[in-house]
């Protein structure tokens, strides 16, 4: 049997992920996540007169603390679990990445531990954030000065 | 040709300490129980050493021995540099050999540890493997909270440690012949569907063994495959008899076996300590089995092969056990 013939015989044989399913339900969970956000942010501005920029910075602020005290009480991973990437895609699920680094090495020390270990995961998002951002920054100035 | 018979070699007991969900699971009987993945220690890395401990401490003082009567601690597990067994032999007066074949590291101390008490004046040799969910996940996957959603085809490392007391001493089990296996690869680098990594490397130890010692797979009462999981185990037995007409009926997957399904580990159970928990928690307490022949399976994958989107090798050791 050659390799590929391998290979389609595991495909065959593997089970198939619920992917619509799984989207489904990201969508739901992140969905309600910014739903839940943007009722923050207008109670923000509406009862404690903050600028909408300013209850932008608040309520990003509450999801991450949120989030880190979930995970800190190690409850965060359950609910990804049924959440599938609906808290991963959000800011909670940063947090969370960075968090759940954190917790995972804390005890491997300050610098070899924590320091080079916590942005293990986050490391790609804040690197590929910050390039995606130079470049759709180019794009603005080129075509539109 | 690498199949081996032995003369007179036995397995006269052995200990296993399972996890938290390991102990709730499917098994028959528990010899001894963590409540907590810590075990009274400060890390994970710490409790595997220290379920190592335990377990060889136990069968020691179960047998009625002293360490000085044990010639030889043949063991792994799946940490860097084997590093639990290195850690839990610090105290202990006995040579240490260390052998790894990731989840057929099992089968493989038995191997050794027969070859050693047919071939020289060693007389007792105690064999050791663990393995823990959470060392394991920290080691090869992500970090323990991240939680990312898994699929279905992969397995769930079985936290527990197991100890043998092998001897030329007609007790309990008999350890018949070996097959030591290949390194095999069919283009497989899913991380997260090892089973299917692993599965024609069993099926060529088993071939091989059959066809060295001119046996037919009915001459098992049961062959107990390691950790392939529910997946891997069916891909085994399809490609089984695809690719060497081999018919199993009495087949069943060590990883398949261990958890409930409201445990939700996808496709069962892995790691070293899987196979021999469930042989000797569940299999051997089912008393109709009297020929068995284990199948450890080994996915000897690396991250940094892996990343760098090299397929995965896998191993397997066949090891024929008879019960007296």
């Amino acid at each position: 049997m050659s390799k590929d013939e391998y290979q389609k015989l595991v495909k065959r044989m593997s089970p198939k992920e619920p992917k619509f399913r799984n989207a489904l339900v990201a969508f739901l969970v992140g969905g309600s996540v910014g739903f839940i956000g943007e009722v923050i942010v207008n109670i923000l501005m509406n009862s404690f007169g903050l600028a909408r920029v300013d209850s932008y910075a608040w309520l990003a602020f509450i999801l991450i603390l949120l989030a880190t005290f979930m995970t800190a009480i190690g409850k965060f991973d359950n609910l990804v679990s049924k959440a599938k990437c609906g808290l991963i895609i959000p800011t909670t699920g940063f947090a969370h990445s960075i968090q759940s680094a954190a917790l995972d090495y804390k005890k491997d020390g300050f610098v070899t531990g924590i320091g080079s270990n916590v942005f293990k995961l986050a490391g790609s998002v804040i690197l590929y954030g910050i390039v995606s951002a130079f470049l759709l920054v180019l794009l603005k100035v080129v075509l539109y000065g | 040709m690498a199949s081996l018979k032995f003369n007179n070699v036995y397995l006269n007991d052995w200990i296993t300490i399972s996890g938290p969900l390991e102990s709730n699971s499917s098994l028959k009987k528990i010899d001894l129980k963590m409540d907590d993945y810590y075990f009274g220690e400060k890390t994970f890395e710490k409790a595997e050493t220290k379920m190592q401990k335990v377990v060889i401490d136990k069968i020691i003082e179960k047998n009625k021995l002293e360490e000085s009567d044990i010639d030889l601690l043949i063991g792994g597990d799946l940490l860097n540099q084997i590093s639990a067994t290195n850690y839990a032999a610090i105290d202990k007066p006995i040579s240490l050999l260390g052998v790894y074949s990731a989840c057929a590291t099992f089968p493989e101390s038995l191997i050794v540890g027969a070859m050693f008490l047919n071939n020289s004046s060693i007389k007792k040799v105690i064999g050791v493997t663990s393995s823990h969910n959470l060392t394991a996940e920290r080691q090869f996957r992500f970090p323990i909270e991240y939680g990312t959603p898994r699929p279905h085809t992969s397995t769930f490392t079985a936290t527990a440690g197991i100890s043998t007391l092998l001897s030329k001493e007609e007790k309990k089990v008999k350890i018949e012949s070996a097959t030591i296996g290949k390194v095999t690869e069919l283009g497989i680098n899913d991380a997260n569907n090892l089973g299917a990594v692993m599965a024609p490397a069993a099926a060529k130890t088993l071939y091989e063994h059959l066809n060295d010692l001119k046996r037919s797979p009915d001459y098992y009462d049961l062959i107990l495959t390691g950790d392939l999981g529910c997946v891997g185990g069916s891909i085994f037995k399809e490609y089984c008899s695809l690719r060497y007409n081999l018919k199993l009926k009495k087949h069943l997957d060590a990883g398949c076996e261990l958890y409930l399904k409201s445990q939700e580990t996808y496709a069962g159970g892995s790691g070293p300590s899987c196979l021999p928990l469930v042989l000797f928690n569940k299999i051997l307490e089912n008393k109709k089995y009297k020929k068995i022949l284990i199948i450890g399976t080994g996915a000897l994958h690396s991250q940094t092969f892996v990343n760098q989107k090299s397929p995965i090798p896998a191993i397997a050791h066949a090891v024929s056990l008879e019960v007296i």
